[in-house]
């Protein structure tokens, strides 16, 4: 949906029609996306684990069975973090080859640096002045982790716009052509001139919100339309940092913890066994912003560059969506209290709800 | 990739798929749908409930599959009947899945704690997860056969006219009692295999009951349509085996349209034939201790049933009560040459797969459940 491939738009039937199952079963951005999105689910699940082990270990009960457990969440979560961390670097370069724009509002590039682009560390992005307050930069990163290169330059937002607003001019002229094709006219060159403009057409449906017509869109609806192109970049600079942290702070603590594991005494480290306790929602909370930063960062875009998420919602009235978004948050609520009760109940029993009689809550009714 | 028929024939080729599909959900999953829907009824204590919930909890997350394959095949052969039925039912489809979403965790819930209060109240979940679904699927092919209010834009986006109190006219409603009957009688015959007992007597009374429920209700819904709805009927069309949007054609509504493919194709009465036979046979074996011949039988049943709505309607699959000339067929609904294509090779790969897989799993599990055997089990039974 972020690179749309393998797919050409068909104007007889309205739609984008399959053209290489391939390219669209081999597509990279695809691919890694997926991976890292599983590795990430691993790290979430190794942490649950390591901290409900880390819990018994502090208080002192079965800790033979704590301590296998801690051994091999923390090999499963060093290999899953790693991957994550590697495929998001991976995902990072394959935005930069596609995703333009979220690139650019992830790093709040807001001017086309020469190449090597620096990396913002800190800052306060400003949507309206187009610059970052407070920024805090090292020279030459960005463009080595984005690029993987010394000459290649990161494009920067107001460059971005320049050419979205090309784009959009063209895909109004590719609208008005695709009108007449509509329309019953069959002239060769006409179908010549829509397939040349074709990829700017989903560029031209971004005037829908300003004009229903989009031929008739003036200068300053096709400047507005440009300027929607672009997320928010305080949100995406934000989240993409939070999300780089907290996998960093997530390394750091399993890698230490892998390191006491190794040396078997992991189990007498209270302060680390504490702290992997209060860090069990931190993959949780990165999960989460790496997912507003793939799915809010795509934004205008549901398919990239070729349907706008105006279109492309369905045309139910807004009460029906507020009712049944009202009616999975009830039904869900309830049935996370349901799973939370059973999480706690069962956490607090451990392996003693096994009922082998090994376990600490059935010591007493050996002794 | 090889292209393997043209457009036309592969057309069809995914209508009977998709249909294939629908019958492969009803006699899987339609199943345990009607167990749920009968739990509480049909077991009264702790343990014969966990009686009936172990007869399905192996297998009731892969039956359900069929349903997401149904929908994922709708998505990638008919993505225009997608898009409108999924706007357009989205009450109906939402309460569906609310609804579907008491199994999954009814099923894991209900045996992590003992109190009778919160094993009720999962009993009445599944039951729930169960019966309206079955009921639901019903409603919505009553409404299909009725035609559906929608248009489509210039973007071919559907835009629908009804609401969710609209699909709940009579005739819709008569033809959910066929699918809920029909499901739990299924159900109920599978019951009566897999347990002893009890529970089987009180499972046979159900097949006999709604057996007949089913029948009698199958039979007034096809008198009711063939008098009482209008049907539609294609009157001018582009070639069929080109590609065309769902705008370049011509329908027209008339009472009893509905008959036509019949009055032209005498062998198509097979279909409702097999449905009432099969459901009075399925009585009769089951009252016999036949379960497996009536099990068979009840699910020829579903699957005359559900092809007596195909042959009726076809080439329609979803057609429009606003304007019918944007109907939806067999022959515009669908996905590109190549798409169809490409999907019917993965078919053919994977179909015998499932089935084989399948087919073993049962192997596996075949055998009587009971209360004994379930306390041997505790580690693997819910």
């Amino acid at each position: 949906m972020k690179n749309p491939v393998g797919a050409e738009f068909n104007p007889v039937t309205m739609r984008m029609e399959l053209t290489s199952f391939a390219e669209l079963f081999f597509n990279p951005v695809a691919q890694v996306k997926f991976v890292h999105t599983v590795a990430a689910g691993y790290v979430t699940a190794a942490m649950f684990v390591l901290g409900v082990s880390s819990l018994y270990l502090l208080k002192g009960r079965d800790m033979a069975f704590a301590r296998r457990s801690f051994a091999v969440a923390v090999g499963f979560g060093l290999a899953s973090v790693c991957s994550v961390i590697v495929l998001g670097d991976e995902s990072g370069y394959e935005v930069g080859q596609v995703q333009k724009v979220k690139l650019a509002t992830m790093e709040a590039a807001w001017e086309t640096e020469p190449p090597p682009a620096s990396f913002t560390l800190f800052g306060f992005p400003d949507q309206e002045a187009m610059k970052t307050r407070a920024e805090i930069s090292i020279p030459w990163v960005g463009g080595l982790i984005v690029t993987r290169s010394l000459d290649k330059p990161i494009k920067g937002v107001r460059e971005l716009i320049a050419e979205n607003e090309d784009r959009i001019i063209k895909g109004v002229k590719a609208f008005g052509l695709l009108q007449k094709l509509r329309a019953g006219d069959t002239a060769p060159a006409l179908l010549q001139e829509f397939n040349t403009l074709k990829p700017n057409l989903g560029y031209g449906l971004l005037l829908k919100r300003y004009t229903p017509n989009v031929t008739d869109a003036t200068p300053e609806q096709i400047h507005r339309a440009a300027l929607d192109t672009i997320p928010n970049v305080g949100v995406m600079f934000w989240c993409f940092r939070i999300m780089v942290g907290l996998g960093f702070y997530l390394l750091a603590l399993i890698v230490i913890s892998f390191y006491f594991c190794a040396k078997r005494v992991f189990h007498q480290k209270r302060w680390l066994l504490k702290t992997i306790l209060f860090s069990m929602p931190a993959p949780w909370i990165a999960a989460e912003l790496g997912w507003i930063v793939a799915e809010y960062g795509r934004q205008p875009w549901s398919i990239g560059e070729v349907l706008p998420t105006l279109l492309s919602s369905s045309t139910l009235s807004t009460g029906d969506l507020i009712g049944s978004i009202a009616a999975i948050v009830l039904l869900y609520t309830a049935f996370m209290i349901a799973a939370a009760y059973l999480m706690v109940k069962f956490v607090r029993l451990g392996p003693s709800s096994l009922h082998t009689g090994r376990y600490h809550f059935e010591q007493g009714h050996a002794a | 990739m090889p292209i393997l028929f043209d457009y036309f024939t592969l057309k069809i080729i995914w209508w009977l798929l998709v249909g294939a599909l629908l019958i492969g959900f009803a006699v899987m999953d339609g199943f345990d749908l009607g167990v749920g829907a009968l739990l509480p009824f049909v077991a009264r204590t702790d343990g014969e409930r966990r009686v009936l919930i172990n007869s399905i909890g192996p297998t009731w997350e892969g039956n359900q599959v069929w349903f997401i394959t149904g929908g994922g095949a709708l998505f990638a052969a008919w993505p225009l009947v997608y898009a409108a039925a999924f706007s357009g039912f989205y009450w109906a489809l939402l309460l569906v899945l609310f609804a579907l979403f008491f199994r999954p965790v009814g099923f894991e819930y209900r045996s992590k704690v003992a109190d009778p209060r919160w094993r009720s109240a999962w009993d009445w979940g599944l039951f729930v997860g169960g019966a309206v679904p079955a009921l639901v699927f019903g409603v919505a092919f009553g409404n299909l056969l009725q035609g559906v209010p929608f248009a489509f834009d210039e973007f071919l986006r559907p835009f629908y006219g009804g609401n969710f109190f609209g699909l709940l006219n009579p005739f819709a409603l008569l033809t959910g009692v066929v699918s809920l009957s029909m499901l739990v009688m299924h159900g109920a015959v599978y019951l009566q295999m897999r347990t002893e007992g009890v529970i089987a007597v009180r499972a046979h009374t159900a097949v006999r009951l709604f057996g007949i429920v089913f029948i009698a209700a199958f039979v007034l819904a096809g008198i009711w349509q063939a008098y009482g709805i209008q049907g539609f009927r294609l009157v001018a069309s582009p070639d069929p085996g080109t590609s065309f949007s769902p705008l370049a054609k011509t329908v027209e509504q008339a009472a009893g349209a509905w008959m036509a493919n019949f009055a032209g194709h005498p062998w198509m009465w097979s279909a409702p034939v097999l449905a009432v036979a099969g459901a009075g046979l399925a009585i009769l074996l089951a009252a016999a201790g036949r379960t497996g011949a009536a099990f068979v039988l009840s699910g020829a049943a579903l699957t005359g049933t559900i092809l007596t709505a195909g042959f009726a309607m076809f080439p329609f699959i979803m057609p429009s009560s606003t304007v019918p000339n944007v109907s939806l067929t067999v022959y515009d609904a669908v996905s590109s040459h190549h798409t169809l294509n490409l999907m019917f090779i993965a078919v053919v790969v994977f179909l015998p797969i499932v089935l084989a897989y399948t087919s073993w799993v049962y192997r596996v599990l075949r055998g009587k459940v009971t209360e004994k055997r379930i306390r041997e089990e505790t580690h693997s039974a819910y």
